[in-house]
């Protein structure tokens, strides 16, 4: 029996995120390990629409801002529980791309990737200037999620990094199954049509605009949650995840891993993220590596590191 | 299967060598820092002051004769990266003590991490929320917004001022000092007749100057704020020949402000400040003097560049956590941290620091001096 890309790539995801902590000499390569899946939440987002639908967004890490400071602001200017916040926060950004994405998904290529870029940068500013509610660009205090407390409780004591690695590492593999269901279910045909020839999507009788704004709302859900996720893991945000830097990260790391694959696109947030952490005595040519590998990948690899090396695994009569 | 014996047992032996306390491991510390990106000009002075430090103490056969081992990491500014460093530094490096957290948000990031680990954290960081409320391992070396205010108010209440005009920077800097300033304004009996505010980005500030201008009887006029924005405001303040004395704050007491802004425009501006700026001013006896001098002298002469206030902070924070191991006589964590909150009387280039378990800081008003801009240096104003 031949085992179906989906059910291998989340057997392959399962097995790396139990396998890898029986690895880890000590407690900081969890939270390394839930940085990892927490990128790899956005990208995941990402590969919906840049791999499945083929548009662009330089923005998303403003989506990441709003999921953050929901889950930051909900439980103080509403007395929402943090789990509420983090759903009011994808709620949120759902409502936010819907409106935003109207008319912005009519623009194609460049014009797109500079109108969600300045889209990102909006919110960051609005994070940073309405101090009066954001605390401003200072940044502002997280709540506990609780649900540490709650195991603890139940005589499960976990260190922080710990439980976050394995509630990022759930919640990824949850995200990772949905993004592969979507990929065969009948919306997931018609953006890779439309990926494929928007013309020729059109004539075959694909919205064209409802299908894109669909795979923009969903891949802004998921960058809401991976910055809720980070805000509560790291009990404090600033402005700066909205920052267009962060935006560009994430491209980055979907395009380096494979923006067509899921598990491409996770594995190129996996090296990103540990890459910075490995060469900390070259941390001031961080940018410069970053730039050198996208320039490599881009000449030798261009689907992207998982897939161009899966080609060449199978070889060429395949 | 003889030979593994004998390792096992050998280590055995080290082990309670070890635990007897005869010959402990390198006494490791930690820093977080932003050495590079955009608080670069804080970060930077901030890590070469420490690793100048830690070999100074090493050469001089380092704390209770166990030398020093530094671990530090760039965060460039990100809390998210700061927040990774840390866990690293209290997981993985296993260092006993953590400096840093070059600025508020950084720092806001570490203290969760060092509470968990209980491990003790100095911040370099301005804001009052690192140490308010007080938790247990959070401590830090620069003085609080508020005490920058309450300086400048006490100012210009002895030269019998009571309706001033602000204009404040919208950077994370200024709104907070803003806020802090306009909370405690009344306890001087002084009322705040314009509040203005520019974008940290903003090249001219001529028609908020203006609105200030326009204002009746105003005596003078404060700008919290940070970076060229205040430069940019004090050359405005010149060009529109307003006459009324202009007060800058802590955020902006070093040379490079002076040469911003132009010697003709900073004439005649006040503002609070370190010791460490007018070392040579000081008179001889005061506290601060030699310990001012000597680190001035010593970073002039192993970076190249001038000493700056923010570098200043990285010394003292290494000050009262050397001074804290010493004490402690061990490198507990646990023991570490009840020292440095017992710190009394130990005279850094801020001020004097003093703790206690209700107060993180240890500095009080005396800590900074009021500062006149003359002919482009600085003079002490009594």
């Amino acid at each position: 029996m031949r085992l179906s890309t989906k059910s291998a790539t989340l057997l392959v995801l399962a097995l790396l995120i139990v396998a890898t902590p029986f690895f880890f000499p000590s407690a900081y390569y969890y939270r390394v390990g839930a940085l990892v899946f927490v990128n790899g939440i956005a990208v995941t987002g990402l590969v919906i629409l840049t791999g499945y639908a083929g548009q662009i967004s330089l923005g998303h890490a403003g989506f990441a801002g709003i999921g953050a400071y929901a889950s930051a602001l909900g439980p103080t200017h509403l007395s929402l529980p943090p789990s509420l916040s983090v759903l009011l926060g994808a709620a949120l950004s759902a409502l936010i791309a819907f409106l935003v994405g109207r008319p912005i998904l009519r623009l194609k290529g460049y014009y797109l990737a500079v109108a969600t870029l300045g889209f990102g940068i909006l919110v960051s500013m609005v994070l940073a200037n309405e101090s009066g509610i954001t605390g401003g660009p200072d940044g502002v205090q997280v709540a506990e999620l609780g649900l540490r407390d709650l195991l603890a409780s139940l005589g499960l004591k976990l260190k922080a990094p710990v439980f976050w690695y394995a509630f990022s590492g759930v919640v990824l593999l949850v995200g990772a199954w949905l993004a592969l269901n979507l990929y065969d279910s009948p919306t997931g045909r018609a953006l890779r049509a439309l990926h494929g020839s928007e013309v020729a999507a059109k004539t075959v009788g694909v919205d064209v605009p409802r299908v894109t704004l669909q795979a923009f709302v969903i891949s802004a859900v998921y960058a809401s949650v991976a910055g809720s996720l980070l805000a509560l893991q790291n009990r404090f945000v600033t402005p700066d995840i909205a920052g267009y830097m962060y935006s560009i990260e994430l491209v980055t790391m979907a395009v380096f891993g494979g923006a067509g694959s899921v598990f491409g696109a996770i594995f190129g947030a996996g090296i990103l993220t540990l890459l910075p952490q490995a060469l900390t005595f070259l941390a001031e040519y961080e940018q410069l590596m970053l730039g050198l590998i996208m320039v490599l990948v881009m000449i030798f690899m261009r689907e992207g590191l998982v897939p161009s090396a899966l080609r060449l695994i199978r070889g060429r009569g395949a | 299967m003889m030979a593994k014996l004998t390792t096992t047992t050998t280590l055995a032996a080290l082990l309670a060598f070890g635990l007897s306390g005869t010959a402990l491991a390198d006494i490791k510390i930690g820093a977080t820092l932003s050495a590079t990106g955009p608080a670069a000009f804080l970060g930077d002075p901030e890590a070469k002051t420490l690793e100048m430090l830690v070999k100074d103490l090493n050469a001089k056969g380092g704390i209770n004769g166990e030398k020093v081992d530094l671990v530090s990491y760039d965060d460039g500014g990100d809390p998210n990266k700061a927040r990774t460093f840390a866990t690293r530094l209290v997981e993985d490096d296993e260092v006993v003590a953590i400096i840093g957290g070059t600025t508020t948000g950084t720092s806001m990031t570490i203290i969760p991490v060092a509470e968990d680990a209980e491990v003790p954290f100095i911040s370099l960081a301005g804001a009052i929320e690192i140490i308010d409320p007080v938790r247990p391992f959070a401590f830090k070396t620069p003085h609080t917004d508020k005490m920058a205010c309450a300086k400048i108010f006490e100012n210009m209440k002895t030269r019998g001022f009571t309706r001033i005009g602000m204009i404040s920077g919208s950077d994370g800097f200024g709104d907070s000092m803003r806020k802090q300033c306009l909370a405690i304004v009344g306890d001087y009996g002084i009322e705040v007749a314009a509040d203005e505010r520019y974008g940290p980005q903003d090249a001219d500030m001529t028609p908020q100057l203006t609105n200030i201008k326009g204002t009746d009887g105003i005596q003078a006029v404060l700008n919290p704020g940070f970076g060229q924005g205040p430069a940019i405001v004090t050359r405005n303040y010149h060009q529109l020949a307003i006459d009324l004395p202009l007060y800058q704050s802590h955020g902006v007491a070093s040379k490079g402000f002076i040469d911003l802004a132009g010697k003709d425009a900073a004439e005649g501006v006040r503002l609070p400040g370190t010791a460490l700026l007018v070392g040579d001013l000081l008179p001889e006896g005061d506290p601060q003097k030699p310990v001012v001098d000597a680190y001035k002298a010593e970073f002039e002469k192993e970076t190249g560049t001038p000493v700056s206030t923010f570098g200043g902070y990285a010394h003292d924070a290494f000050a009262i956590l050397v001074d804290a191991i010493k004490r402690a006589g061990s490198d507990d964590p646990q023991a570490i941290r009840d020292a440095i909150e017992k710190t009394s009387g130990l005279v850094g280039t801020t001020g004097t620091v003093t703790m206690s378990p209700e107060d993180h800081l240890g500095l009080d008003l005396t800590a900074f001096r009021m500062l006149e801009i003359k002919d482009g240096g600085w003079t002490l104003v009594e």
